[in-house]
């Protein structure tokens, strides 16, 4: 048991590959009895890994900045090894990835019916891959993950995905392409200078000023892409129109956390000073991100092109978190994330059980679903909301704490971004009337059914996650608080915010006029 | 654990009839949160007996909520006199509500819904009402937004009615905006959002200031200003009231709980709960007052002219909101809160009256086609009249007591603003009078302008509907003489207990020594008022046309309600709209992609055609690059170790 527990991130990126190694071999001459055992052995190695996941989860130690189940073995000559381990800021995102995987693997139950082996095996991979990536603790090691994981999603897209699915996939990979050159250039450099590649030891490593800033912009090239920030975000629209439902649930869900967690695994504790720096152009791009995509938002036709522009305006929210340098700002962002992932993933299933059923992504065919698909309808409203960030939800607690935040370093910030809350209900409410309300006038539209068991399964534990960050959101945050404060503690302790309150003299007492500097503690 | 029933009794109704209220039938499902929240209203008022008689405070711990760096709040109830109020008109109108709903919906398919959401509406309201910290108070606030745009919107398939519910959705979410503002400027300023700390320490920062967008500013001013934005988007004040008047697309029963009694005070009680902050913001306070004056006299003006019972009714809860934050501006919290509490009785039977006009004239809701109704509902007609005699203030009625006391205090108040808001408070008290008569002689006098065969079947209501106007109309004529001596009398200082800023010698004390032709002028306005639609609606009965006639100008400025919406479609609406798809269209597809991949990509036009033809053989060429790639660098890595 203890060799287990030693190990258990290796195990759980062993599982899914295992898993896939069965489904590679499942032979049987009925071809559907094959696809049905493909995916109940997927189902049970995502399911597996999952478990596995809260056990991590119930065995974090959520007191220590330390990273924990940390294991090290020398791979590749002297200097680079297998060193794997989580802290506070990465557990639960290796908690998100295992828990959306069983989930996606239902959704594409039935609709996916071609190339079932290799689409399983795909995500199988991919899962292994995102989960290295949150627990790498050397960055060669988090750049293998980083860009391979991406190799399984062109596939998904460009293979299972849409008409224009050759397009869309070219277009992520040029994006990424350029991102990754430029961090593989850096991570080169980082390595000659201090001879290793061991994160926390660069985390401890002193860059030279203008040796950060250069460096900072290398990454920066390649996690903007990822969130994706305005204006390398052109990709994701299309990504996510192209991809399959399950594609576009991970690509959401998980591959834009990558972005998020590159800012805070790297360009924070290795480059601060630079950091602090160019916080401006984040800030900048973040608020342009958020008025800009949610406009685009507005007009949109296609659901899921709606709803990845959405995600582009929130993940804004995540970035202004971030650079905030705040215990409000980080927490919040990395709860935005996790939040995110399973809003607008379950927003992607909803959109996955409509074009099932009626094969268009085109808003104004559907109409009045409220009428005969009611559980859809309920369910579909509520992941909106969440999406509109409302209090007793999950999306609201990480907003806020990004705002608040955000308020405390400058309320310019806090004012544009906040403007985002009023767009953001403005285009979902306005996709819930087009969809959900209204005439029940198509005669197609009309012959939908409302959800079946299968369908049920998979929403069920989405909506009471949804609910349980919102109501209390302390199961999640509480992991979280030691690595974040002491990511501030080290780094940006002299870091002063620019909302500043002066306690003026008050005149009924004879109080001196001390100008008391009150920041956020 | 009474309190806890309070809040959660409705929230179990809600969640029952939510998810399982096709499973146990419609009656079951009305029969349930019906009677929870009516057990809920009665604990509420042996709440206010402990509470707002008894002179004590209670607070109750739910579930820690959020703590993140040094922000820390709680699921948590802070019941004092203020929240013990708020308790008995929430849970008594909604009790009525939910019983009226029952006649009311009777013909309706969706009726476990309809529950569902009344009870859920209640919850929410309540967990604004008791919260004891801003945060809490937010996501009620947010929540009977909720329930709100899911009420407006009950008859999803009317198109009109999901506007309605969008449009009163998004531009309360402007009010949002400044309150979420509101509630970061308390925390950076006090390092809390819990009521109990912020009011403890507002003294000390009377005179501190805070950078805000660039500027350094009264911080008290700027945060009572940023919550005073909130509560104009939910109070509908003007500027942000054009939502309330749409709201009126939802169920009638609908109107009377949220957009009347309970939901539209809640910017009221936000600014009353924050009197010991606005205190120290005599900025604030001026602004309070004025654009209270402003939407008494502006609301009141657009109710003279409208056709459909229901914004005539919509348009006076705007204009008695109004009335209420002048009040607040002047310091007159207790005569606010007094107010808001009568109006909750009075303006609830006249919605729920004028639902039961529509529900006698099958859905007809223009005024234009009614008249006479007075022989054949006569009871809706009487309570009417009551309601009427209420709201314009005749003597020893509920309003008498409240809103003369507003219009007094404004006239004692020697602050800047006050003056302003006294002449518009006479003002709307005259159109107020005009507009209430002009509505029932319009609905119960002369003969019948409806057709015969709607005017002939026209009845009374089931009992469930009787009931609820009954009581109400027993409310509208006593609740301000019972209790009139401890929210505005002598007692009020002990009976507030803190929960307001009061004592023995504020603006109250003023307002009961102005001189007497002041204290004579509601009433006389009143009598006028009435003088006037009874000449204008029963004597000359073509004189409305004539008039509008000769004023046209006027008179189309009025419907068309000062054109609010128009300008604000044209400002607003429309360029967000173009500026979505400018950035769409020329931002992402012409100037970033076509610079970006589709100028690489047209580069390697040629390579790409053909990659096409090879389909997904293509994506393996990437994942196969990028292997070989991977490999490049393992085997530069490998030469580098093997060097060191």
């Amino acid at each position: 048991m203890n060799f287990l527990i030693h190990n258990l991130l290796s195990l759980m990126m062993l599982v899914p590959l295992i898993g896939a190694g069965f489904v590679l071999i499942v032979r049987h001459q009925d071809k559907e009895i094959e696809k049905r055992n493909i995916r109940w052995v997927t189902l049970l190695a995502t399911l597996f890994t999952f478990v596995l996941s809260i056990v991590l989860w119930g065995l974090f130690d959520g007191s220590t900045a330390d990273f924990q189940f940390v294991e090290k073995y020398e791979w590749i000559g002297n200097s680079i090894s297998y060193h794997v381990g989580v802290d506070g800021i990465s557990m639960l995102f290796v908690v998100l990835t295992a828990f959306l995987m069983p989930i996606v693997v239902l959704a594409s139950w039935e609709s996916v019916e071609t190339r079932v082996k290799e689409y399983m095996i795909a995500f199988l991979l991919l899962e292994t891959l995102m989960i290295g990536v949150f627990s790498a603790l050397d960055i060669f090691l988090f750049y293998v993950f980083f860009e391979g994981g991406l190799i399984p999603m062109y596939l998904i897209i460009g293979v299972w995905g849409g008409l224009n699915r050759i397009y869309a996939s070219f277009k992520f990979f040029l994006y990424t392409l350029l991102g990754s050159v430029l961090m593989l250039v850096a991570v080169f450099y980082m390595f000659i200078e201090t001879g290793t590649t061991d994160i926390p030891m660069l985390m401890n490593h002193h860059f030279d000023a203008d040796v950060q800033n250069l460096l900072w912009l290398a990454f920066f090239a390649s996690f903007a892409v990822k969130m994706p920030m305005w204006p390398v975000h052109t990709w994701l629209p299309d990504a996510h129109v192209q991809a399959p439902t399950a594609g576009s649930v991970i690509l959401a869900g998980v591959l834009l956390k990558m972005g998020g967690y590159g800012f805070l695994r790297f360009s924070l504790p290795m480059f601060p000073e630079a950091t602090m720096h160019f916080a401006w152009l984040v800030f900048a791009l973040s608020i342009i991100a958020i008025v800009y995509t949610s406009l685009v938002a507005l007009v949109q036709n296609d659901i899921k092109k709606l709803i990845a522009y959405s995600s582009v305006a929130h993940m804004g929210f995540v970035t202004i978190g971030i650079f905030v340098l705040n215990a409000n700002g980080i927490e919040g962002a990395i709860f935005t994330m996790l939040s995110h992932g399973i809003v607008s993933g379950a927003l992607f299933l909803c959109v996955g059980v409509i074009y099932d059923r009626l094969h268009t992504r085109e808003i104004s065919r559907y109409g009045g679903l409220s009428i005969n698909m009611k559980i859809y309808a309920t369910i579909f409203v509520i992941f909106s909301m969440a999406s509109v960030g409302l209090p007793g939800m999950s999306g609201f607690v990480g907003e806020f704490l990004v705002l608040n935040g955000a308020y405390t370093y400058d309320s310019w910030i806090a004012f544009f971004a906040t403007t985002g809350v009023v767009l953001g209900a403005a285009y979902m409410l306005y996709l819930v009337r087009r969809l959900v309300f209204g005439e029940l006038d198509k005669d197609d539209v009309k012959a939908m059914p409302d959800l079946n068991l299968r369908e049920k399964i998979i929403f069920v534990p989405l909506v009471a996650v949804v609910f349980w960050m919102g109501i209390y959101p302390n199961s999640f945050l509480d992991p979280i608080h030691a690595s974040v404060q002491n990511l501030i503690d080290t780094k940006f302790s002299a870091f002063e915010n620019q909302t500043v309150v002066n306690v003026g003299p008050v005149e009924e007492t004879e109080a001196p006029a001390a100008e008391a500097h009150h920041d956020a503690h | 654990m009474m309190y806890k029933l309070i809040v959660f009794l409705p929230l179990i109704g809600f969640l029952i009839a939510g998810m399982f209220g096709r499973r146990i039938g419609d009656k079951a499902s009305q029969l349930l949160t019906a009677s929870l929240v009516s057990v809920a209203a009665i604990l509420s008022w042996m709440a206010f007996a402990e509470i707002a008689l008894s002179g004590n405070k209670a607070h109750v711990h739910v579930l820690d909520w959020v703590s993140s760096g040094t922000l820390n709040f709680s699921w948590a109830f802070k019941i004092d006199t203020l929240t013990a109020v708020m308790l008995v008109v929430v849970n008594s109108v909604s009790a009525l509500v939910h019983w009226y709903s029952m006649g009311y919906m009777h013909e309706d398919p969706d009726k476990p819904r309809f529950f569902a959401y009344l009870s859920l509406f209640t919850f929410a309201m309540l967990m604004l009402v008791t919260s004891d910290n801003l945060v809490q108070m937010f996501f009620g606030w947010e929540g009977v937004g909720l329930a709100s745009y899911l009420l407006i919107g009950f008859w999803f398939k009317k198109p009109s009615a999901n506007a309605a519910a969008i449009k009163a959705f998004v531009v309360n979410r402007v009010g949002d905006f400044g309150f979420a503002l509101g509630i970061y400027a308390v925390f950076v300023l006090f390092g809390s959002v819990e009521f109990d700390v912020i009011f403890a320490n507002a003294a000390d920062f009377q005179n501190a200031t805070m950078t805000f967008l660039g500027h350094e500013y009264h911080a008290l001013t700027v945060i009572c200003l940023l919550l005073f934005v909130g509560a104009m988007g939910k109070s509908a004040q003007l500027g942000l009231h054009t939502w309330l008047p749409d709201a009126m697309e939802g169920p009638t029963p609908v109107s009377a709980l949220i957009h009347a009694a309970t939901m539209v005070t809640a910017g009221v009680f936000l600014v009353a709960r924050f009197s010991p902050v606005f205190q120290y913001a005599p900025d604030a306070l001026v602004v309070v007052t004025v654009i209270g004056a402003a939407t008494a006299f502006f609301a009141a003006s657009v109710g003279l002219v409208q056709n459909d019972i229901k914004r005539v009714i919509a348009y006076s809860t705007c204009s008695q909101l109004g009335y209420m934050f002048f009040a607040l501006g002047v310091g007159a919290y207790g005569g606010a809160v007094f107010h808001l509490f009568t109006h909750a009785f009075f303006k609830a039977l006249l919605f729920l009256g004028a639902g039961s006009v529509i529900h006698a004239m099958h859905h007809e809701q223009d005024m234009r086609n009614m008249g006479g109704l007075l022989k054949k509902i006569p009871l809706t007609a009487a309570v009417m009249f009551i309601g009427n005699l209420a709201i314009t203030g005749f003597p020893f009625l509920s309003g008498f007591y409240s809103k003369d006391m507003i219009i007094e205090a404004a006239y004692a108040s020697h602050a800047p603003g006050a003056e302003f808001a006294f002449v518009m408070g006479v003002a709307a008290a005259l159109m107020t009078s005009f507009y209430s008569w002009r509505l029932w002689f319009m609905t119960f006098m002369g003969e019948t302008r409806a057709d015969h065969h709607t005017y002939d079947h026209a009845h009374e209501g089931p009992w469930t509907i009787r009931f609820p106007l009954i009581v109400l109309a027993v409310g509208a004529v006593f609740a301000g003489m019972v209790f009139h001596g401890a929210f505005i009398g002598d007692n009020r200082v002990a009976f507030w207990n803190g929960a307001l800023v009061t004592s023995a010698h504020d603006i109250m004390t003023e307002a009961h020594h102005v001189p007497f032709i002041v204290k004579a002028m509601p009433f006389v306005v009143m009598v006028l008022g009435a003088v006037l639609a009874m000449w204008f609606y029963l004597r000359k009965t073509d004189l409305p046309q004539r008039t509008a006639e000769m004023w046209d100008g006027l008179y189309a400025f009025l419907l068309n309600k000062w054109y609010f919406d128009e300008l604000y479609n044209f400002i607003f609406v429309r360029p967000a709209f173009w500026l979505g798809g400018f950035f769409w269209k020329r931002g992402d597809e012409q100037t970033i992609d076509g610079f970006g991949p589709n100028g690489v990509s047209h580069a390697v036009a040629v390579i790409a055609a053909k990659a096409r033809k090879l389909q997904s053989g293509y994506v393996y060429h990437y994942a196969f690059a990028m292997i070989i790639g991977l490999a490049l660098v393992v085997t530069w890595f490998m030469a580098q170790s093997g060097g060191h």
